[in-house]
């Protein structure tokens, strides 16, 4: 069996100043598998793979790479080892064109011109190769995210790697462009090459992987091979207890309609037309989704109804009241609460505290403010509140909220919203970004906030997200809603098709 | 936006988020905020003595006999003492008003103009109201420089809000547009009756401030400025106008989410920092110089910004900064006269100061930001 492992790591041990990142991880990855690295955020899955790659330099433990024990003290010793890695964040110029970016940084400048002419045949034949063509001399800053993501797995095998290192790759991915993205992954590793998978999303592991290893607090807890597995088996592991998958079953009938949108346009800041001629209704104790791949128009529509958008024309009825000129706060007090797409730059202020971000409408409200003066001790106590009633992890509410992470802050903004007893939920991407603990507490949250009787809208990339928690199903393209479809799984196909803009036979 | 970011600060989130679960976190940070905070700048000033030493004994100088002599001048007696208090009087006022706009994220360069703009009324009002009695004609004079210098600030921030026009530019324009006007005014309309000198006439006795330490000509205006001082950190820190100003600050998007009107923000925190410019205007006019001349003001609207930025745009820190830079202001003076450097090299001096404590600043804005941050409400 050991011709088969390429590499082992061995008690990987990493610490920074008060917390123990990585504490005593054994992985074992065989030549030519997909291997998922599973965990929630903040598991020690991505430090550790930055340990291999050199970004970090471990505090005990060895690494044994193709037989040998090795150091690795920076990407460069990386490279030279053939591991080659693709950040979530990703690292090209967006002015220069994919063979540009390919040889960037690698070779004397009279080399230069005989290297382009070599990088762009072997950009075109691992094009032919693997069936993913991406124009040579295209400028990456026009290219999509997905093709963004190709031109950096094509950087890493260019410089020849037998090990790729891929961290959570998908999260900024369309359904269409994961399914290509993991597809092609599969063939690389039909290839020869070695995969490891960074990711915390189970669909995605039994999808692509051939084995698992799932790490829960810094540790090691189980490596399966993904054939005699199950998502539920991988959730528990994961958390540490017993995972709800299922949700719940609506309580009661749909009652008075809260939102009515008829032929609603909305134009971005060049006069394009983003949202078009858009007619929908949300009931009370309803959850309406709206699918469609990202940039189709949703982030606008979200934006227009919660007044930070103008609309340019139609009409929307909020509670029976037809505003023109909404802003946030007249769309408040009409009963509108907004879980924003943009945590950082919508929903939460980085800087303040946690207990102030708590109060980011009311603040100037009694009874945090009397005369004008804030009242501490009262927002203080309400944040204490809500943290404990939502579960949200901290040292203090005093404490900046940029100390928290990321799935606890979207419990922040969460719990803030709901808790403002809305007649309108409007919630976008709620759970992006933010590991599967939080992600099952905050949806719960939303279909107990439906059962009390708000309507919602939900908009979300995610049709797992989608299925899972809407009673209607509204697909969005090009600005335009092409069909409504029930939540029955059996659709998928149909969905998929009428996001890629295929309108819905009637 | 994401794509552009390092993994390198994905890491450091990922860092952070683990860094929660660290109970000694807080006490340390707020240790190191403070350590910082208080060894940065005094190293930074050091530095600067020590470059602008080496620069003095370039130039032929003892800058152990000059750095002594600025000591003196700022510090040797109670005479010398109450000159550097009446320096850092506009300062500490115009700084006040600074870390607000800076607070609220807007880069009001124009506290020189409104400086004018509050001399220009207050002055008007300090001569041609001189019938009435102390009682009324101070506060008046006074209330009268904060509203000439917050209109003229309004007016900037009225021009951002409504035509999206850069602040930076406008407060700018306005300087001139203040100082040049004032220049008509003491030469031609508001011209003292003798016509010697371009100059107005003294205000009235009734408009002038109370010296409450004689024989030096300390006056209330700097108590006055000590007030202002802890009425803005109370207005910026402890009531929901702060609250919305800060938040407006830091980042607008989230402050149009939560429903703030982020256009009356930004007049507003025009509005308070042109007031204190203008009122510091006012202030010296009513208690020190007694008159309006063209060149009242030797750049207090510049100086301030560094004052601002130096106590990081935190109100009570600007109270210690413009003591540093009224000390520095005063020393040099007597520097340039007994030491007899000239005044090229005293500006030098002056100048690697602010630099050195500036560019602390930006650095430990960079370095220490998440640091800083820990401070804010």
């Amino acid at each position: 069996m050991s011709d088969d492992v390429i590499l082992r790591m061995e008690n990987m041990v990493k610490t920074f100043p008060g917390v123990v990142a990585n504490a005593g991880i054994n992985l074992e990855v065989r030549r030519g598998e997909i291997h998922c690295l599973l965990g929630e955020n903040g598991a020690g899955k991505t430090v550790l793979m930055s340990t291999l790659y050199g970004l970090y330099h471990a505090d005990a433990g060895s690494i044994i790479y193709k037989g040998q024990p090795v150091q690795i003290r920076s990407p460069k010793d990386a490279i030279r080892q053939r591991i080659g890695m693709v950040h979530q964040h990703f690292m090209l110029v967006p002015t220069l064109t994919v063979a540009e970016n390919l040889i960037l940084g690698q070779y004397r400048y009279w080399q230069r011109l005989s290297q382009m002419e070599r990088a762009k045949a072997e950009i075109r034949r691992l094009g032919e190769e693997f069936g993913l063509r991406i124009d040579p001399d295209a400028v990456v800053g026009r290219l999509s995210v997905g093709e963004q993501q190709r031109v950096e797995i094509l950087k890493a095998l260019y410089h020849g790697i037998d090990l790729l290192i891929l961290d959570e790759p998908t999260a900024v991915l369309t359904p269409q462009e994961t399914s290509q993205l993991l597809g092609f992954l599969r063939e690389l590793a039909d290839k020869g090459l070695t995969i490891i998978f960074i990711t915390h999303k189970l669909e995605e592991v039994m999808q692509v992987s051939d084995r698992v290893t799932v790490l829960r607090d810094g540790k090691d807890v189980a490596t399966l091979n993904t054939a005699e597995t199950s998502p539920r088996e991988l959730a528990r592991l994961m958390v540490g207890r017993d995972v709800l998958m299922e949700m719940p079953e609506r309580q009661g009938e749909p009652g008075e309609v809260v939102l009515a949108v008829q032929d609603l346009c909305v134009e971005n800041e060049r006069g394009l037309r983003v949202v078009d001629g858009v007619s929908f209704e949300v009931r009370e104790r309803e959850i309406v989704g709206i699918a469609g791949v990202a940039g189709n128009g949703q982030s606008e529509l979200a934006l227009a109804l919660a007044g930070l958008m103008p609309i340019h024309s139609g009409e929307v009825r909020l509670n029976g009241q037809v505003l023109r000129e909404w802003t946030p706060r007249q769309v408040s007090q009409l009963g509108l609460a907004h879980v924003p797409e943009d945590r950082h730059g919508m929903a939460i202020i980085l800087p303040f505290s946690v207990s102030n971000n708590f109060v980011i409408h009311s603040f100037g409200d009694e009874p945090f403010s009397r005369h004008g003066f804030l009242n501490f001790s009262r927002i203080r106590e309400y944040a204490q509140r809500l943290v404990r009633e939502y579960d949200v992890r901290l040292v203090s509410v005093d404490d900046p909220i940029s100390s928290l992470s990321g799935g606890n802050q979207q419990k922040v903004v969460v719990a803030r919203e709901l808790n403002r007893e809305p007649r309108l939920l409007l919630v976008n991407q709620p759970t992006r970004g933010i590991d599967i603990g939080a992600t099952e507490f905050v949806r719960q949250r939303i279909l107990a906030q439906r059962d009390r009787g708000s309507a919602v809208l939900l908009i979300s990339t995610e049709l797992e997200e989608i299925f899972h928690l809407s009673d209607r199903i509204l697909v969005m393209y090009e600005g335009k809603i092409v069909g409504e479809v029930p939540p029955d799984r059996s659709l998928l196909d149909k969905i998929g098709l009428m996001m890629a803009g295929h309108r819905a036979e009637a | 936006m994401s794509d552009s970011r390092s993994d390198i600060l994905a890491l450091a989130e990922e860092r952070k988020a683990l860094s929660v679960e660290a109970p000694a976190s807080g006490l340390r940070r707020r240790w190191q905020v403070l350590l910082w905070s208080t060894l940065g700048p005094i190293a930074a000033i050091l530095a600067a003595f020590v470059v602008s030493g080496l620069m003095l004994l370039v130039a032929g100088f003892d800058p152990l006999f000059a750095f002594a002599t600025l000591l003196r001048g700022a510090f040797g007696d109670l005479r010398v003492i109450s000159e550097v208090l009446l320096q850092a009087t506009p300062l500490m006022l115009i700084g006040v008003g600074l870390a607000v706009a800076f607070r609220s994220n807007i880069w009001n360069i124009g506290a020189e103009g409104q400086f004018y703009a509050g001399a220009v009324l207050s002055t008007i009002a300090g001569i041609y109201l001189g019938m009435l009695p102390a009682v009324v004609l101070v506060p008046l004079v006074l209330v009268l420089g904060f509203v000439g210098g917050a209109l003229w600030g309004v007016l900037a921030g009225w021009f951002k809000v409504r035509f999206g026009a850069s602040e930076i530019v406008t407060t700018i324009m306005l300087n001139y547009v203040a100082i040049i006007g004032t220049g008509y005014l003491v030469t031609g309309p508001m011209i003292e009756q003798a016509g010697t000198y371009p100059q107005t006439a003294k205000v009235a006795e009734a408009a002038r401030l109370y010296r409450f330490l004689p024989p030096t000509r300390l006056h209330i205006g700097f108590l006055l400025a000590l007030v202002f001082a802890v009425i803005v950190y109370v207005l910026l820190f402890k009531t929901s106008t702060g609250y919305a100003i800060r938040a407006a600050g830091h980042n607008q998007t989230a402050a149009r989410y939560a429903g703030i009107d982020v256009e009356r923000t930004v007049l507003l925190a025009m509005g308070i920092s042109g007031g204190a410019a203008g009122l510091a205007g006012a202030i010296q006019v009513s208690g020190l110089t007694f008159r309006l001349y063209q060149q009242i003001s030797p750049g207090y609207g510049f100086t301030g910004i560094a004052v601002a930025l130096l106590a990081g745009n935190h109100p009570l820190g600007v109270i210690l900064s413009a003591l540093l830079f009224g000390a520095l202001r005063s020393g040099s003076e007597v520097m340039q006269i007994s030491a007899k450097i000239p005044s090229v090299l005293v500006f030098v001096v002056q100048g690697l100061v602010i630099l050195s404590v500036v560019s602390y600043g930006v650095y430990q804005m960079k370095l220490f930001g998440r640091l800083r941050v820990a401070k804010e409400g």
